[in-house]
Parts: structure tokens; C-alpha cells; sequence
């Protein structure tokens, strides 16, 4: 495994690092970053990171993965934090380095996700003079960044580096980048890492008020039909066990989000599965019918609440529930604001809690769960790619870390693989990046050597990374990878079948390499599957084997995801799909 | 109902911190009709002053979105108090020696001054509220504006 247990203890590393000594900005990098406790970093070298990458030759304690792209990089850095909860860490070069990782950076800020970003830069002799592989990154990432920092003085790099793990990681979690001139890494200071933060203007609530917390217990206490949407920050917060404990006191029903799926189990009798564009029939239906709509850790994103003017209309009161008060009212009006971390908000609400009458609405939400649960049509002569799903979750007992690409793969692993743990799904929800599945997967496998880590692909995304095979292999990263081939990028195919009546257009993904001699190429083990027989099969020896194998399920072409609801439309007018 | 709203943003004074509130307002979607930055009480602080136009629900989230940015230290609605705002213009206007007496006679009553004087024409210097200047303007129309130049209004909350 890449992570090396180092042979020092860490309050020995520790000692060691904190020295005063005259080191260079590169030196005071890797120390900072080792006393703020990163075990991997992901990244790829290049001219305006040489000194950084000089400083880690030899350097026993500092462990770097060197990914093939990076954008590969930035996702593992990704998947390693949403696996941990800790920050995320990646290096770039400067220019097409460091512009190779916007994609990266984005989908981390849309989701929530701690990361620290490094890139290079040119000397700050050059910058502005259109230098070599120059690039304006802290410019260009301003928009999809919590926060950045250009280091124009050595002596204030372990400061910087300090403040971005602390801004990173606290309130509303999300990237943040600091670009080092070349001339700021090589040169020599004093190092000095301070203890503490103070940043004026960046004191997040995390506290709630009090008042609004009592207000939202006298809803509760009234409410007759009352739903619990829960997302992402549920999970990011680690608060799934208050939770559990808020739901059984209270007997509300709760819905998931895509980012919030693991952060309530789905085998909880209270739970309604997804909502939104292809979430449950009963999902949408309580959101639609409650009278008492609590959003927590979640932010009303339009492909969850549709649209927006017909979403939940009979909710007398909307109580939101978020670490981020921009969130609040953002998209709904909002009668009970509460501002802070939800798992703090959560054991607050907890010591006095008092449960309303919900008993005939748990039965209709039961009876409803009963007559609508998710089904497809099977089939004998073709593989379903649900069939596949529910296949992973049955044989490996729900247990696995799944990532997962974007797209019909995505929503049925959402769909038909239950989690019942938080960070065991790992998902690009809010900027939908293709190519994210599999080097998320690398990170979360690095992050948690002794689990099982599935990475869920299309035939499509997976053609956006797959040179990462290469740093499975090699490094011996036991991710088992999983391409749900259709030949086709399928989203769009149902969409232009739906809603663009059939006219197919540029979808088509023939001449796709053939995935198992793909993962053969880079010393992958790779395996395909055609029929329901094979792909047990298959699957079996993929689980059997140890290291990294890839299994290709050649799955039905023209599978659609459903329930669908359609862009215009409120999200009890689902599409029902062709299961009966 | 959308309002005109001055709203004053105290920042770190960072380099790029103008263009991360600009950007902002550009990417959500919020308009800005002036925006004026300069040192404040405080040395490492600057004072944005930026006028807006919006619903009130709008103005919530411009200054929820704006405390999200970590130079960003306070942000206060100067509109909803009583308020002294101020712009700064300077106008060029043609005047032939013939037209100068009948310029002199507006900028008099406007308490203007003339801050420069070129053989064709004058530069008038104005300070006020931006219908004072959008009425000075109107007035300097009819003898020909070579060149028009407004700082964007500054404000304050009055009193307290």
C-alpha cells in the first residue's frame, strides 16, 4: 500500500519538524503539511514545482502519489477527503498544471469538500510578464475557491498553509488554493509554524441559537406530516448517529439527498430514498404532502427540489438547517432559519426533543413505500445494468466505499446500492464532472487501505481518467473497478429520447477501447460480462482477487433511469418508468 | 420591489480582493451600478462602497454572499439609515469664450467650480448626491460634452 507507517513516533516527527531551522519554502511546505497530519499527497511534478518535488527526494516521512494527470490528481485529493473527513491535499505545476486541476477544483467547492490545493507558479520576478507556463491560477480559480492565497514572501508560507487547512476544513467546508512562486520555494527562512489562527472576518457560526432551535421543537411538536431532507453536510458534519437518535424521537420520515445517501440508513424504516429528478415515488410525494419541511445540511438544489415554485407547497413552515447562512433562503423562504453545524444543532435538539403526533403519516409513508418501491424491468437474455447494481450491494453486503462517475450508472448506484454508513459514496453531485469515478476511488482506497473500494463507471467517464490504471497498478491500489458498458453516453441518450424526441445526436461511443485489454495494458486484471451468469462470475473473482481488477458488465443499450421527473415540471410528475 | 441600495463593504486590503467581491456580484448575478474602493480608518482595511439595485431578498444574499469571502470583514446596508452619499464628476464641456458667462451661471448655482479653462472649453468639478450631477449634466447637454467622468458614490451612515 502507498502509505508508509513511518517508524518515528509522531510526537518524535513532531519535535523534529517544529525546529526552528533555516530551511527553504519548498522544506517549510512539506513540514507544514506533515504537522497538519496529511498521509498522501496527490500530484504531478513540473518546472515551477522542482523545488518542491527536490525537497521530497529522500524525505522518508512524506508520502506523494505521483497520478498520470492532474486531474486524476485532484479527484484522488478528492475522494481521499470525502472517504475521511480529513483535508485533501494535491500539487500542480503552474500554468497547464495547475489549470488542469479547475475541474477538480470545482467539483470540490460545488460539493462541500476540504481540500488544499498547491500549485506552482512562476518567480515572482516574472509574474504579469506572460512567462513560460505562466498562469493567473489564483485568478482563474476565484469563482470555485472558499478561498486562495498567492505567497509572495517566504516567510509567510507556513501561515498561509496553516489559515487554508483551518478555512478548509471549518464551517462550510470546500478547496482552497495557494500558488507558490518558484523564486518564494527555494527561498530560505526561519520556520516557524504558528499554533493558532486568527483570521479577522472568518468566524463561522457553528453554534446555533438557541431560540431557533426551540422554535423548530414547537413545529415539531405541531407538525402533523412532517419530512426531514437531509444532505451532504449531514455526513460532513458527522452527525449520522444524532440523526438516527433526532428520527426515532421524533418519528419523522427522511429523504436523502445524493450527497447525503449513508448519512441516514437506508435500512431504517423512516428512510424514503432519494428525492428530486429520479428520486422515489415516496420521496417526492411526502416532500410534496408534508406539512413540515425540515432541510438539513442541504441546500435545495434544482435538480432536488425541480421546480421550485410548486416544491413542497403545502409545507406550512420550512426550518433549514445549515452551517452556511447563505444557504438560508437562498432558494426557499425559509420561516426557521438555523445557522451552525448540524451535528451540534442536532445534539442540541436532542435533550428536548418532544415527538408530534406522525403516527397516520408513517403509515401512509409506509403503505406508499410498499406500493411504489424502485423496480425495472429484468431481463433473461440482456444484463440490466440494475440487476449489476443491486448485485455489488448483495455480495458485498452494503459494506464497500462506492464512487461513482456521472451519469445512469451514477443514479442507479444511488438508487439500488443501500448505504447504511456515512462517506461510503463517493459522488460528484453539484457539478456532475465525468471522469471523477475512478481517481476518487484511488484516494478513498489509499485513505482506507483495509476496505473494500468499488468504483462505479460509464463506458464514458471512465475514458476521462482511465490513464489512472496505471497508478492502481503499480502501486498495487486494490480498487475494484467497475465499467457499466452501454456503448453509449446513456444520460444523454435518455434525455434526447425524452425530452429531444428521439433524435440521437453525437452519443454514440463506438470505437471505446476494449476496457479488459485497456486494464490488461496497464497490468490491470480485467474481466467482462455479458449475461447474468458471467457477470456473478466475474464479479466473484474480481472480489477473490486481490489488487486492482477491472470488470466490464456489457449491460442493455437502451436502459432509462427511472422515476424521471423533467425539467419544468413539480416532482410528484414523475415518469414511472417501464418496470410493469 | 426592486430598491436602489448603497451598501458599504469593509475588506482586508489584499491584493485582489476588488476582484473578488466584483466577481462576485458578476457571477450571481448581482448588479452593480457604482462601486468606489479606498483606504478606511483602519491601516490594512479598505472601505468599498457599492450601489446596487435589487428586492430585498436580493440585497440578503448579496451581503450573506459577500460575508462568504474571507477578506471581508463587515457589511452594513447604509441605505437603511439616514445616509450622506456623495459622487464626484468631472465634466468637460465645450465654451466658447461667447457661451462662458451662461456655464459660470450654472455652476454657480450649483455650487461647482471650474477647474480648468482651455481656449474651447471648461472642465466643471461637481460634488453631490448622483441626481445633483445626472441634473448638472442635463443643464452642461445643450453646449456640448467633450468628456464625462464620475467617481461612483461613497457614503456614510449619518451621526451615531
Amino acid at each position: 500500500m502507498i502509505v508508509q507507517t513511518t517508524q518515528k513516533s509522531k510526537e518524535q516527527l513532531r519535535e523534529e519538524l517544529l525546529k526552528p531551522d533555516v530551511i527553504t519554502g519548498s522544506e517549510a511546505l512539506l513540514r507544514s503539511l506533515l504537522l497538519e497530519d496529511v498521509d498522501c499527497v496527490f500530484g504531478y511534478p513540473g518546472g515551477a514545482v522542482l523545488y518542491i518535488y527536490d525537497a521530497m527526494h529522500g524525505n522518508p516521512d512524506f508520502n506523494h502519489l505521483l497520478t498520470r494527470h492532474e486531474q486524476g490528481a485532484i479527484h484522488a485529493a478528492d475522494g481521499y477527503a470525502r472517504s475521511t473527513g480529513k483535508v485533501g491535499v494535491c500539487i500542480a505545476t503552474s500554468g497547464p498544471g495547475a489549470t488542469n486541476l479547475v475541474t477538480g477544483i470545482a467539483t470540490a467547492y460545488m460539493d462541500s469538500v476540504p481540500l488544499v490545493v498547491i500549485t506552482g507558479n512562476v518567480a515572482t520576478t516574472v509574474i504579469g510578464t506572460d512567462a513560460f507556463q505562466e498562469a493567473d491560477i489564483t485568478g482563474i480559480t476565484m469563482p470555485i475557491t472558499k478561498h486562495s492565497y498567492l505567497v509572495r514572501d517566504v516567510r509567510d508560507l507556513p501561515r498561509i498553509i496553516k489559515e487554508a487547512f483551518h478555512i478548509a476544513s471549518t464551517g462550510r467546508k470546500g478547496p482552497v488554493l495557494i500558488d507558490i512562486p518558484k523564486d518564494v520555494s527555494n527561498d530560505a527562512s526561519p520556520f516557524y509554524y504558528p499554533e493558532k489562527v486568527e483570521i479577522r472576518g472568518y468566524n463561522p457560526t457553528v453554534q446555533p441559537n438557541r431560540l431557533q432551535v426551540d422554535r423548530m421543537l414547537e413545529a415539531i411538536a405541531e407538525a402533523e406530516r412532517p419530512v426531514i431532507l437531509a444532505g451532504g453536510g449531514v455526513v460532513y458534519s458527522g452527525a449520522a448517529d444524532e440523526l438516527i437518535k433526532f428520527v426515532n424521537a421524533t418519528r419523522i420520515p427522511v429523504t436523502t439527498t445524493l450527497l447525503g445517501l449513508g448519512g441516514f440508513p437506508s435500512a431504517h424504516e423512516l428512510w424514503l430514498g432519494m428525492p428530486g429528478m429520479h428520486g422515489t415515488h415516496t420521496a417526492n410525494h411526502a416532500l410534496q404532502n408534508c406539512d413540515l419541511l425540515i432541510g438539513i445540511g442541504a441546500r435545495f438544489d434544482d435538480r432536488v427540489t425541480m421546480k421550485v415554485n410548486g416544491f413542497a407547497p403545502k409545507a406550512k413552515k420550512i426550518v433549514h438547517i445549515d452551517v452556511d447562512p447563505a444557504e438560508i433562503g437562498k432558494i426557499v423562504e425559509t420561516a426557521i432559519p438555523v445557522v451552525g453545524d448540524v451535528k451540534i444543532v442536532l445534539e442540541m435538539a436532542n435533550q428536548k426533543v418532544k415527538a408530534g403526533d406522525t403516527s397516520a403519516w408513517v403509515d401512509w409513508v409506509k403503505e406508499n413505500k410498499a406500493k411504489y418501491p424502485l423496480t425495472y424491468k429484468d431481463s433473461d437474455t440482456e444484463l440490466k445494468p440494475q440487476y449489476v447494481i443491486e448485485m455489488l450491494h448483495e455480495t458485498t453486503n452494503g459494506e464497500a466505499i462506492v464512487t461513482t462517475d456521472v451519469g445512469q450508472h451514477q443514479m442507479w448506484s444511488a438508487q439500488y446500492y443501500k448505504f447504511n454508513k456515512p462517506r461510503s459514496w463517493i459522488t460528484s453531485g453539484g457539478l456532475g464532472t465525468m471522469g471523477f469515478g475512478f481517481p476518487s476511488a484511488i484516494g478513498a482506497q489509499v485513505a482506507n487501505p483495509d476496505r473494500l473500494v468499488i468504483s462505479i463507471n460509464g463506458d464514458g467517464g471512465m475514458q476521462m481518467c482511465s490513464q489512472e490504471l496505471a497508478i492502481c497498478a503499480i502501486n498495487k491500489i486494490p480498487v475494484k473497478i467497475v465499467v457499466i458498458n452501454n456503448q453509449v453516453l446513456g444520460m444523454v441518450r435518455q434525455w434526447q429520447e425524452i425530452i429531444y424526441d428521439n433524435r440521437y445526436s453525437h452519443i454514440d461511443l463506438a470505437g471505446s477501447p476494449d476496457f479488459v485489454k485497456l486494464a490488461e495494458a496497464y497490468g490491470v486484471k480485467g474481466l467482462r460480462a455479458t449475461n447474468k451468469d458471467e457477470a456473478r462470475t466475474a464479479w466473484k473473482e474480481a472480489l477473490d482477487t486481490p489488487g486492482p481488477v477491472l470488470v466490464e458488465f456489457v449491460v442493455r443499450k437502451h436502459e432509462n433511469v427511472f422515476p424521471m421527473v423533467t425539467q419544468g415540471s413539480t416532482i410528484d410528475q414523475m415518469i414511472m418508468g417501464d418496470s410493469e | 420591489m426592486s430598491y436602489k441600495h448603497t451598501i458599504s463593504v469593509l475588506v482586508n486590503n489584499q491584493p485582489g480582493v476588488l476582484q473578488r467581491v466584483s466577481g462576485l456580484f458578476g457571477r450571481r448575478g448581482f448588479n452593480i451600478e457604482s462601486i468606489t474602493v479606498g483606504e478606511s480608518e483602519e491601516k490594512g482595511l479598505s472601505r468599498m462602497v457599492i450601489v446596487t439595485t435589487g428586492d430585498d431578498k436580493t440585497l440578503e444574499q448579496v451581503s450573506k454572499q459577500l460575508y462568504k469571502l474571507i477578506d471581508v470583514i463587515k457589511v452594513v446596508d447604509l441605505s437603511a439609515n439616514p445616509m450622506v452619499g456623495r459622487e464626484l464628476a468631472l465634466i468637460k464641456v465645450n465654451a466658447e469664450p461667447s457661451a462662458r458667462p451662461e456655464i459660470l451661471g450654472v455652476v454657480e448655482t450649483f455650487r461647482a467650480a471650474v477647474v480648468d479653462i482651455g481656449p474651447s472649453s471648461l472642465i466643471v468639478q461637481v460634488v453631490g448626491d448622483s441626481e445633483k450631477i445626472d441634473a448638472m449634466t442635463e443643464l452642461l447637454k445643450p453646449y456640448g460634452i467633450k468628456e464625462l467622468s464620475r467617481t461612483g458614490v461613497t457614503a456614510m451612515i449619518r451621526g451615531k
